[in-house]
């Protein structure tokens, strides 16, 4: 499904992706797990065409499509989802009036008829309640003032209702309570399907008892050095990282 | 879900239409008729011949031109341009025969078309840009300077509503415009107050009288065509006691590579209850993304709350113009009146506007809202200016002002100021003031849920603006709301 091979990144003059190669296939969730600062975010990045993370070498290809010559609005269309690590705030416009723009923007790209308004409301209502998200809530304008939890919880709102292909969950689960951590894993893995394939970024093996991963991979200094079960993270969770960044 | 539908309805809109385009900027080739270039007291009483005017309207024109002599042009507005050469350019420029057209028939079909262009209704049984089932607009249509036509005036007579071309008012309905012309600006008022007192061609006038709904909109075109010529608009409305009107005005102009004035005077006059709603869609040539040509608006827009009770409220939508100095304001005079003010101004490429609102509070218990949204791109500079005044007898006098700014890229400038003078204690006066810079952040963000960057850029400036939109009359709105897309393409990446 998600192809990366040999990818190399520089934001600005330093190089932050270092040769970083992947695949997940569909019907997968996997995990990435790494120190602070080793790239896992400039890999989200990328991968979505986020400006100024250029890519110099290397390829990425999702179903076959090569991803790098696509403009962000594209791999969205192509089905590609990035939960942000640091969600953006969108005054002036409410929660509803974005999705009801983003789900046309996407179904129009991909010469799809657009919905009914009803059609969206009843989807993302329906969604929205299984996250216990307010109606109130949606019709405030998107992640204005809302508490970091509540941010990455839209950001799930908005992944189920947009129903992506390829999701990148970047620290996700950073800054939920417990109780929104388990909401939140129940939305993912009521999205897990065997057309679909997912990519969590974590800082914490919490996340993966509730989101069983199908491959652990680890991320230092730009490239994946170690890839495993789950069992991975639990490991990495009592020895750290210091046996890699030695080795790097 | 009405709101929504609207923001929809803009992502459509800008879908349609091509990048970058002014599409009001074509020209119309037709024979007319132009007063000799520059101006001197032979100009000002060409132009009172050419109207047919009596010989008061005369004197009045000529102290005017006698006293703007004396006077400095205003040097203290947030904008900058070449000095104006007032002796080269034309102040008179007329349709070959307007001698105004008494009915569709006359009318040069040139004219016709250009109307029909801007999907303006000059037909009775045509809507606002062709919408089915929008209400039925009485329009003033004023061609450089003259009206060549007025729609629906028998209708509107029946009402005992009087809706025709300032020119046609001094003619017909002297004793009104005696009374009231500059009665609100004073032909003494500012510099260019006082040109236009000289030299004014056309504009609308409105009569509502006592007790009286305006059953329709009012409306008035302004189409600046000849070259080389300025237009120096004239409205005057009054609204006798208990009345209501709403009236609209658009303002569209070639594109042409020299600069062309465009002074105008609106005077506004509310007797007791009376309620005057005054908005207008301004998208006069701004100049190309180089600044260069585009039309110097320079406008003294000014309601008189005269009666008790009355009402008047502005509102503008100011996407157009080179550069814009205008500042809509109320006196507050009557007790328990109110004014209103609310505006969009957006400026992009080299565009200059330096806009806002005097609220003049002198009887009590007077309240005024201010709610000002700039929106500057390109390298283009924005500037609300505000004063709000509490004379000594306005007891209880209230203001609000909110005056929120949007910033797209980094090469453009927001500024406000407010003024306030308070001479009354138990004034209370609030002030709010944002400013956002729309980031390259936000739009990445939204471009990665797949909504492409103009589109992204119309609904967070939809946002911005929507409460100022809700205040237009809805066909207007949907207008304004195209007009705002589009004066902003192309201002990212
Ligand atoms: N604009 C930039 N210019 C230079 N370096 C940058 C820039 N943006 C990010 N970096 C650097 O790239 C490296 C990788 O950052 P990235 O955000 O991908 O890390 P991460 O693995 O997501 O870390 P965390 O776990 O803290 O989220 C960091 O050292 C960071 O300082
Ligand atoms: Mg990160």
């Amino acid at each position: 499904m998600l192809s990366v091979s040999d990818l190399h990144v520089s934001v600005g003059a330093a190089e932050i992706l270092k040769g970083l190669t992947l695949s997940v296939p569909a019907g997968e969730v996997h995990a990435i797990m790494g120190p602070n600062g080793a790239g896992k975010s400039t890999l989200s990045y990328a991968l979505t065409g986020r400006e100024g993370y250029e890519a110099t070498q290397g390829a990425v290809t999702l179903e076959g499509r090569d991803l790098l010559a696509m403009t962000p609005e594209e791999r969205a269309a192509a089905g590609l989802f990035l939960s942000f690590q640091y969600p953006l705030e969108i005054p002036g416009v409410p929660t509803m009036t974005f999705l009801k723009a983003a789900l046309n923007a996407q179904a129009k790209a991909r010469g799809e008829p657009e919905l009914g308004a009803t059609e969206i409301l009843k989807r993302v209502r329906a969604r929205a309640g299984e996250l216990r998200i307010s109606a109130e809530m949606l019709k405030r304008p998107l992640n204005v003032g809302f508490s970091g939890g509540e941010k990455k919880r839209m950001e799930i709102l908005q992944m189920m209702v947009l129903e992506p292909r390829f999701a990148i969950l970047d620290e996700t689960d950073s800054g939920l309570d417990i109780d929104a951590l388990r909401i939140v894993a129940d939305g993912v893995n009521a999205l897990r399907a065997p057309d679909r394939a997912m990519l969590v970024i974590t800082h914490y093996q919490r996340l993966l008892d509730y989101i069983r991963p199908d491959k652990v991979h680890v991320l230092v200094s730009g490239r994946i050095v170690d890839t495993g079960g789950p069992e991975l993270a639990l490991r990495l969770e009592k020895e750290g990282y210091d046996k890699y960044l030695a080795a790097a | 879900m009405a709101r929504e539908g609207i923001d929809l309805s803009t992502v459509d809109a800008v879908r349609a239409l091509e990048a970058g385009k002014y599409t009001a900027g074509f020209t119309t080739d037709i024979e007319q008729e132009f007063a000799p270039k520059g101006l001197s007291e032979d100009t000002v009483r060409f132009i009172s011949a050419k109207k047919d005017e009596p010989q008061w309207m005369l004197d009045w024109r000529l102290e005017a031109f006698r006293r703007w002599q004396t006077m400095e042009e205003p040097s203290w507005a947030m904008v900058r341009y070449p000095p104006i050469d007032y002796q080269d350019a034309t102040y008179y420029a007329a349709p070959k025969n307007a001698a105004k057209y008494k009915s569709l028939d006359e009318v040069d079909p040139e004219i016709l078309e250009t109307y029909k262009k801007l999907g303006i209704p000059l037909r009775e049984q045509e809507t606002l840009l062709g919408v089915a089932g929008a209400p039925r607009i009485a329009v003033d249509a004023v061609f450089d300077s003259v009206s060549v036509l007025t729609t629906f005036k028998k209708e509107l007579a029946q009402a005992g509503v009087i809706f025709c071309s300032i020119s046609e008012a001094v003619r017909e309905h002297p004793d009104l415009v005696k009374k009231y012309l500059g009665s609100v600006v004073p032909t003494t008022d500012n510099f260019f107050a006082t040109l236009n007192s000289a030299v004014f061609s056309d504009g609308s006038f409105v009569y509502v009288p006592q007790g009286v709904r305006c059953p329709m909109e009012l409306s008035t075109y302004f189409r600046m065509n000849a070259q080389g010529s300025g237009q120096f608009e004239r409205t005057l409305i009054i609204v006798d006691k208990g009345g209501h009107v709403s009236y609209l005005e658009g303002c569209t102009a070639p594109m042409r590579e020299e600069n062309q004035l465009h002074a105008a005077v609106v005077e506004l006059v509310a007797l007791e209850d009376a309620e005057i709603k005054y908005s207008t869609v301004q998208n006069w040539w701004p100049g190309d993304v180089d600044g260069k040509g585009g039309v110097y608006n320079f406008v003294t827009k000014r309601g008189d709350c005269r009666g008790a009770r009355s009402r008047i409220s502005w509102t503008q939508v100011e996407t157009g113009s080179a550069i814009t100095w205008k500042y809509p304001s109320c006196i507050l005079r009557g007790d328990d009146s109110s004014g209103e003010f609310y505006s969009i101004a957006i400026t992009n490429g080299r565009q200059q506007a330096d806009t806002g609102s005097k609220m003049i509070h002198l009887g009590r218990n007077t309240k005024s809202r201010i709610i000002s949204k700039g929106i500057s791109a390109g390298r283009a500079q924005n500037t609300y200016r505000g004063l709000v005044s509490i004379h000594g007898k306005a007891a209880n006098a209230r203001n609000f002002t909110q005056c929120d700014s949007l910033l797209i890229g980094d090469k453009c400038g927001a500024h406000t100021i407010p003024y306030v003078e308070a001479r009354n204690v138990s004034a209370k006066l609030e002030h709010e003031a944002t400013t956002t810079k729309l980031s390259e952040d936000q739009l990445f963000y939204m471009r990665q849920r797949g909504i492409p960057e103009e589109e992204a850029v119309a609904l967070l400036v939809n946002g911005f603006v929507r409460e100022v939109l809700q205040q237009l009359p809805m066909e207007f709105a949907v207008e304004a709301q195209k007009l705002v897309a589009v004066s902003l393409e192309g201002s990212v990446g």
